[in-house]
């Protein structure tokens, strides 16, 4: 008798289990196709020439963020809890990153 | 076998594999603060690249040098991997390793793919224009951060050989479990970088 419950428990769990990861793999799906279709529109900008140059580069490099963020926090699941610590380590990286970039491009702007 | 040996073989595997034991949680840990760090070694190849890109030294510019068609095809290959890794950790966390095995080695073989395609570029620019690592200051902060990220996916390639090899006949349990999971998010930062080059190098030196 015990047995039998426990075996539906278990069976439960590992549907619920199961459901879970199912509708996550859609979140990342989703994900996906966003991301595809940001590199589509990115390589169009560039390659039709459709876009005023000025606008150009803070179109591309807004849209390679965006997509760095769904990498993240999608397909590396820094949304899900308990990726605190994963969250600092990688903006305390990307604080050291941002200047690093800014003070090698300050100092070679003119 | 020890009681605490085999409580790494479980009958059904719980919902998040990688992280029951506390190996696991020192492998997801780690592999984190590790991709803090290369964040910043990546920062400091994109400063020195944008810092030097217009020093050709009379030798071909970004414009000249740059066709889209193969990056493009490179892009889509290492986002296609990107998806097929997501794939196998899906399977792992439902404990169905051969289907993991699969797509891993799908991830694989697209790695490969974009590996060839990079050869041949690079290849390219030193037979047909002799823009080299010495050409030019241009030359080489991209060839220092394209070939660095190259050396990444080479490095991924054979970590994901090493790791399907020595695994073959073991089945998943939550002792190599944490290993793919690791594998799994190296392999996601290598696709951030390519985000960022492919957009920084390419697109925006296709743009002047």
């Amino acid at each position: 008798m015990t047995d039998q419950v426990s075996n539906t428990s278990n069976k439960e769990k590992e549907a619920y289990k199961r459901q879970k990861s199912k509708e996550e793999m859609q979140k990342q799906l989703i994900s996906f196709s966003l991301m595809i279709g940001f590199t589509l529109i990115a390589f169009a900008i560039v390659a039709t020439d459709s876009v005023e140059k000025i606008y150009i580069i803070p179109i591309l490099f807004l849209m390679a963020i965006v997509q760095a963020g769904f990498q993240f926090y999608y397909f590396m699941h820094l949304k899900d809890k308990g990726h605190e610590m994963p969250a600092v380590l990688i903006f305390g990286g990307v604080w050291a990153a941002f200047l690093t970039l800014a003070g090698l491009i300050v100092i070679t702007w003119w | 076998m020890s009681q605490e040996h085999s409580e790494l073989f479980p009958d059904v595997l719980p919902a998040e594999p990688e992280k029951v034991t506390l190996e696991g949680q020192n492998k997801f840990f780690g592999l984190w603060f590790f991709l803090g760090g290369e964040t910043v070694l990546f920062a400091s190849l994109f400063g020195t690249y944008l810092a030097l890109k217009n020093s050709t030294a009379g030798g071909p510019s970004s414009d000249e040098l740059f066709g889209l068609g193969l990056v493009f095809l490179m892009t889509m290959l290492l986002l296609v991997s990107s998806l097929t890794s997501v794939y196998a950790m899906y399977h792992m966390r439902n404990g169905d390793y051969k289907k993991m095995v699969l797509w891993l080695a799908i991830t694989g073989l697209l790695g490969i793919g974009f590996l060839g395609a990079e050869i041949y570029e690079f290849a390219h620019y030193i037979i047909e224009y002799d823009f080299n690592f010495r050409s030019s200051a241009f030359g080489s902060g991209f060839f220092a951060l394209v070939g660095f990220h190259g050396g990444h996916v080479l490095f991924g390639i054979c970590w994901l050989t090493t790791l399907l090899i020595r695994n073959a006949k073991r089945g998943l349990n939550l002792y190599n479990a944490p290993k793919f999971n690791t594998f799994s998010l190296y392999w996601h930062f290598i696709d951030v970088v390519w985000v960022f080059i492919f957009t920084v190098v390419y697109l925006m030196g296709k743009v002047g």
